[in-house]
């Protein structure tokens, strides 16, 4: 079992910069605050999944939290739910510890999960470096592809000023079987506060 | 009467105090994206240090100080630190302008209106991914460039500017 576990981790090749849209993504299994691990892929009938690394303390993944809110409402019925991690070292950042995720997820009615990414390997490994970052990722098979990543829109101070909703453009465009148009784009967030 | 001359006198300090206040502060304007490329090309042979931040950013509120110090300290060596804040433009008299003026920051700052980063963040370097804080240092000869995308301390700071000195 162990040896099976080993390999499954090293078959994937930590990429220097975070993975590129078409990489086949890790499959993590983090702490959710109630206590259960989730694992990506757990849930059978999820096409695939809105994976978003987030915190409770960056003004930028506050502005976007009930926009992540609604991404969950809108694309968890059509097979994309939303998992939210959070990677901040709770050392560097108190107000991003595990208390404090499970009072902000209660606080605001979070309809997914939030997951705690302790060591932040999968942080590392996927390449986020900001919060908030989404990475989109299809069901192929066995794997999960990734298919987006980057910003949820192009406004973080107004939602309402948004006109390229890249998230919902992407999922829409895989839900109709169409190639995604726009795969990355770049947004200002809070540096993940990487362990010192 | 007395009590109308005290409220007038009152008034009157709180005012030349604030003023005061005013004057000494730097007016910290907003700019669209060309004019920062204006800035960042035109610097005739002075090495820029260019900090992008905002009042928001903890660690980048953290280290303001270290490009404040830079900037008094290599200004005889054709050092130019300017500032970059990342607030919403809306907050710019509310929470920039007071902030910068209550730091007494010196160094040169602007507010980049450009809520659609997607459209600059690739023009100022193709190897940042957006986060705060990031500072990017050019050459005096306009062409060397490198760029931090983490914060840094002070001792940090000058070894990344060294190369850059001649």
């Amino acid at each position: 079992m162990a040896g099976a576990l080993f390999f499954v981790l090293s078959s994937f090749i930590l990429p220097a910069d975070g993975y590129k849209v078409g990489d086949k993504v890790m499959v993590f299994n983090l702490k959710n605050i109630d206590n259960k691990m989730v694992a990506l892929g757990q849930d059978a009938s999820a096409k695939g999944y809105i994976i978003v690394f987030t915190c409770n303390t960056c003004p930028v993944a506050q502005a976007y939290e009930e926009r992540m809110l609604d991404l969950n409402k809108t694309y968890a019925p059509k097979g994309f739910p939303v998992i939210a991690i959070n990677a901040n070292d709770e050392k560097r950042s108190p107000g991003d510890s595990f208390a404090q995720m499970k009072e902000r997820a209660k606080s605001n009615n979070y309809g997914f999960p939030y997951l705690l990414d302790e060591t932040q390997e999968v942080a590392k490994t996927y390449g986020a470096k900001s919060t908030p970052t989404v990475y989109l990722v299809k069901r192929e098979g066995n794997d999960f592809v990734l298919a987006y990543h980057g910003a949820i829109d192009n406004n973080s101070n107004d939602a309402s000023a948004a006109n390229v909703h890249y998230v919902k453009q992407a999922i829409d465009a895989l839900l109709a079987n169409k190639p995604v148009e726009i795969t990355s784009a770049k947004a200002i967030g809070c540096g993940i506060k990487w362990k010192m | 009467m007395l009590k109308k001359n005290k409220k007038v006198r009152l008034f009157l300090l709180g005012f030349f105090l604030c003023s005061a206040y005013w004057v000494s502060a730097q007016n910290v304007q907003a700019i669209k994206y060309p004019a920062l490329e204006r800035l960042i090309k035109s610097s005739n042979n002075t090495v820029l240090v260019v900090n992008f931040w905002a009042t928001w950013c903890k660690p980048c509120v953290e280290e303001l100080p270290h490009f404040e110090k830079l900037n008094t300290k290599y200004a005889n060596k054709n050092v130019k630190v300017v500032l970059i804040n990342l607030d919403a433009a809306a907050d710019l008299n509310t929470k920039v302008k007071p902030f910068v003026a209550k730091n007494n920051i010196k160094s040169s700052t602007y507010l980049l209106d450009e809520p659609d980063y997607n459209t600059w963040i690739d023009l100022v370097s193709a190897d940042w991914s957006g986060s705060l804080p990031f500072t990017l240092i050019v050459g005096a000869d306009n062409k060397t460039r490198k760029i931090f995308e983490e914060p840094l301390n002070e001792t940090q700071l000058e070894s990344a500017l060294k190369p850059f000195l001649n």
